[in-house]
C-alpha cells in the first residue's frame, strides 16, 4: 500500500476534482476532433516488455509493459520518485549517461529493441527528440540553437538551414516573437520562450517521437498555456510522451494516461477513464488528491 | 517515553528593545570590526602598490639618464663595458619566446587533459588523478631545474644533436610542465561548471561525445579556458630559476626565429643573475629595475585580461 510520504499539497479537493472533470470532458472533445485527422494510428510506436531500469542495485522502474501509440499524446503521471522520468529517459537512452546503471527486458522504438547492442544511438536520438524539465538552450544565438541538430546531420547549405530553422520555429509557435532577431543570444529569452526554443530545436532534427520531461514545471501559467496549445497542435504529426506532475495538465493534453507508482506501472488507459473511472484504488486516490 | 513536545516560549519572551549598553556595544563592535577587516584586506592592496612604487623608484634614475626607446628596442646588453649599453630587446623577446613556446606545448595538452578529467574518465579515477597533477605545482622550481640540466640537456645534446643542451626548447618544455597544473585545474573547473543539462541537450539531438565536447561544452566554457591559459602564461613568464638553469642565458634573439635549439636569456634570469654583482645605485642596478618594471607591467596586463575573462565566465554561468 502507498504511504503518504509524498507532499503533494492540494488545497481544495472538491474544486480540484471538478476542474479535472470539466477539463476531461473538454479534452475528450478535442481528442475526438483530432482522431479524425490522425493517420493510421493503430500499432504501437514505442513498446516496452517487462522493462526494468536499475541505478546500481536499486530499481528505477520495474517490469513495465506498455504500448505507446503514434500521433497522440500519452501522459505519464505519478508521485515524485516513481520512475516516470526514468522510463521516459530510457526511450532515447539518454539515461546511458548516468554511470552504474543497467536494464532488464525490452524496449522497442519503431519495432527495434533500442537496448540491442547494434543500436545506432545517433539515429535513435534523431528520431526520438527530447524536451527537458528546465529549459536548456545552448549559450549560442537562436539560429545556431535550432540549427544544431541539422548541422550534426551534415546540412551545411545556408538557405536550407534557414528553411529548417524557420519552419521549426514556426511549428514551435516562436517564429513571430524572434524572427527579427535570430542572432540574439538564446539566454536572453524568457523562460517560456526558451522552452519553446528547445521544442523547436528538437523538431529541427525531424523526429517522429517527442519526449517531454515535465516541460512546464519551470514556467508560469501563461507560458504553460502556450506550451500546452503547442502540444495540442503537434500531436497531429508527432507522437508525444509527456511526464507531468500536474494532473490537470495530463487531463488537458493527453489521450492516454499511465499512472506510475514506486517504479511500477499501476494503470494505463485512456485519459478519460483514468480520471473519471479509474480501475485501481491507488489511481483513484492519486487523481482525486486523496493520496496515501 | 520522554516528552519532546515543542511549544512556543510564551512565558519568557526576551525584551525586543536594546538596552543602552547593548546599543553602544553593538555600535562599537560593528564599526571596529569593519575597520579591522578593512585594514587586513587593504594591506594586500597596499603591498602591491608598494612593490610597484619601489621597483619604479629604483628604476627612475636609470630611465632619466638612459633613453627609454633605446632600452626597449636595441639588442646589445653590455652593462659592464666602458661605455655600457643597455638594450633589453633580446631579453624581452627571450622571455616572450620561451613563454609562448611553453604555451604551445602546455595549452593543447592541458585542455585535452581537462576534458579527459571532466568528461571522459569516471569520477573515481579523476579524483585520483587530480591531486597528482596538483602535486606537480608543489615541486620546487629548482628541482625542475635539476631535471632540465641533468636529464633534458644531455639528452638534447647527445640524441638530438643540439650544440648546447641548455636552450630555449629545454626551458620551454620545463616551463610547460610547470604551467600544466594551473591550466588543467582552472580549465577543468570551468568545463565542469557546464552542467549536465547542456550535455544532455546535445546528446538528445543525436550528437556524439566528440561533437558534444567540441561544439557545446568547450564553446560554453571558453571564458574559463582563456583564463586558464592566461594564468598558465603568467606562471611561465614570471618563472626565474628554471629559465636561469635551462635556457643557456645567451643574450641573443634566435635566428632563424623558429630555431628553439639556440640559447636565449630572459628578463627574470637577467635580474636574478646580475643583481648580486651590481653595486647599488649604479646604472646597471637601475637597468635591472627597469627590466623589473617591464615585467610587472606585462604580468599586470595579463592579470587584468584574465580577471576580465573570469568575470565574464561567472556572469554566464549565473545566467544559464
Amino acid at each position: 500500500m502507498q504511504k503518504g510520504n509524498d507532499n503533494m499539497l492540494i488545497p481544495s479537493l472538491e474544486t480540484d476534482t471538478q476542474e479535472i472533470e470539466s477539463v476531461v470532458s473538454l479534452s475528450q472533445k478535442n481528442n475526438v476532433a483530432t482522431k479524425k485527422k490522425a493517420p493510421n494510428c493503430e500499432c504501437a510506436i514505442v513498446k516496452s516488455e517487462n522493462f526494468s531500469f536499475y541505478y546500481g542495485s536499486k530499481a528505477g522502474v520495474k517490469d513495465i509493459s506498455m504500448e505507446i501509440y503514434p500521433c497522440s499524446v500519452t501522459a505519464i503521471i505519478g508521485p515524485s520518485g516513481c520512475g516516470k522520468s526514468t522510463f521516459l529517459r530510457s526511450i532515447n537512452r539518454i539515461n546511458d549517461l548516468i554511470p552504474h546503471t543497467h536494464i532488464d527486458g525490452k524496449l522497442f522504438v519503431n519495432g527495434h529493441n533500442v537496448y540491442d547492442k547494434n543500436t545506432n544511438l545517433v539515429n535513435l536520438r534523431q528520431q526520438v527528440g527530447m524536451v527537458f524539465q528546465k529549459p536548456n538552450p545552448f549559450p549560442k544565438n537562436i539560429f545556431d540553437n535550432v540549427a544544431y541538430g541539422p548541422r550534426l546531420q551534415g546540412v551545411k547549405n545556408r538557405s536550407s538551414l534557414q528553411q529548417v530553422v524557420e519552419s521549426s520555429l514556426k511549428a514551435a509557435a516562436l517564429w513571430d516573437e524572434v524572427k527579427d532577431d535570430l542572432k540574439k543570444s538564446a539566454l536572453a529569452l524568457s523562460g517560456g520562450q526558451q522552452q519553446r526554443l528547445c521544442i523547436a530545436r528538437a523538431l529541427a532534427t525531424r523526429p517522429n517521437i517527442i519526449l517531454m520531461d515535465e516541460p512546464c514545471s519551470a514556467l508560469d501559467p501563461i507560458a504553460t498555456g502556450k506550451i500546452e496549445d503547442l502540444i495540442d497542435k503537434l500531436q497531429n504529426d508527432y507522437t508525444i510522451v509527456i511526464v507531468t506532475h500536474n494532473m490537470q495538465q495530463a487531463a488537458r493534453v493527453s489521450k492516454r494516461t499511465a499512472f506510475f507508482c514506486l517504479g511500477e506501472l499501476i494503470e494505463y488507459d485512456s485519459t478519460v477513464k483514468i480520471f473519471r473511472n479509474p480501475g485501481k484504488k491507488q489511481t483513484e486516490d492519486y487523481v482525486t488528491g486523496r493520496f496515501g | 517515553m520522554q516528552n519532546l513536545e515543542l511549544k512556543p516560549a510564551v512565558d519568557k519572551y526576551q525584551p525586543l528593545v536594546l538596552t543602552p549598553l547593548e546599543d553602544i556595544r553593538g555600535f562599537l563592535f560593528h564599526h571596529l570590526g569593519r575597520f579591522l577587516l578593512f585594514l587586513i584586506t587593504f594591506s594586500s592592496v597596499l603591498l602591491m602598490l608598494l612593490i610597484f612604487f619601489f621597483v619604479i623608484r629604483e628604476a627612475i634614475p636609470f630611465l632619466m639618464k638612459f633613453n627609454l626607446t633605446e632600452f626597449l628596442t636595441t639588442k646589445s646588453w653590455y652593462p659592464e663595458a666602458s661605455t655600457p649599453k643597455f638594450g633589453a630587446l633580446s631579453l624581452i623577446v627571450g622571455s616572450l619566446y620561451v613563454t609562448i613556446a611553453a604555451l604551445v606545448f602546455a595549452v593543447p595538452t592541458g585542455i585535452l587533459a581537462a576534458i579527459f578529467l571532466s568528461d571522459i574518465v569516471s569520477l573515481k579515477i579523476g579524483d585520483f588523478i587530480k591531486p597528482v597533477i596538483e602535486i606537480l605545482a608543489a615541486i620546487p622550481s629548482v628541482a625542475y631545474g635539476f631535471f632540465a640540466v641533468l636529464v633534458l640537456a644531455p639528452w638534447m645534446q647527445n640524441k638530438l644533436g643540439f650544440t648546447t643542451g641548455t636552450n630555449a626548447l629545454n626551458a620551454s618544455i620545463i616551463l610547460s610542465i610547470m604551467a600544466l597544473p594551473t591550466i588543467i585545474s582552472v580549465a577543468e573547473d570551468s568545463i565542469s561548471t557546464i552542467g549536465r543539462e547542456l550535455r544532455e541537450a546535445s546528446y538528445a539531438l543525436g550528437a556524439t561525445r566528440f561533437e558534444t565536447i567540441f561544439k557545446v561544452v568547450i564553446p560554453a566554457a571558453h571564458s574559463g579556458i582563456i583564463a586558464a591559459i592566461v594564468l598558465g602564461m603568467m606562471r611561465a613568464i614570471g618563472e626565474t630559476m628554471v629559465v636561469w638553469m635551462a635556457s643557456g642565458n645567451a643574450n641573443q634573439i634566435p635566428s632563424p626565429w623558429w630555431d628553439l635549439s639556440q640559447s636565449v636569456r630572459t628578463m627574470t634570469a637577467t635580474i636574478a643573475g646580475d643583481m648580486g654583482e651590481t653595486p647599488k645605485d649604479s646604472l646597471h642596478y637601475g637597468a635591472l629595475f627597469a627590466i623589473g618594471v617591464v615585467l610587472l607591467v606585462m604580468t599586470f596586463l595579463l592579470n587584468i585580461i584574465s580577471e576580465y575573462f573570469l568575470a565574464s565566465a561567472k556572469r554566464k554561468s549565473g545566467k544559464s
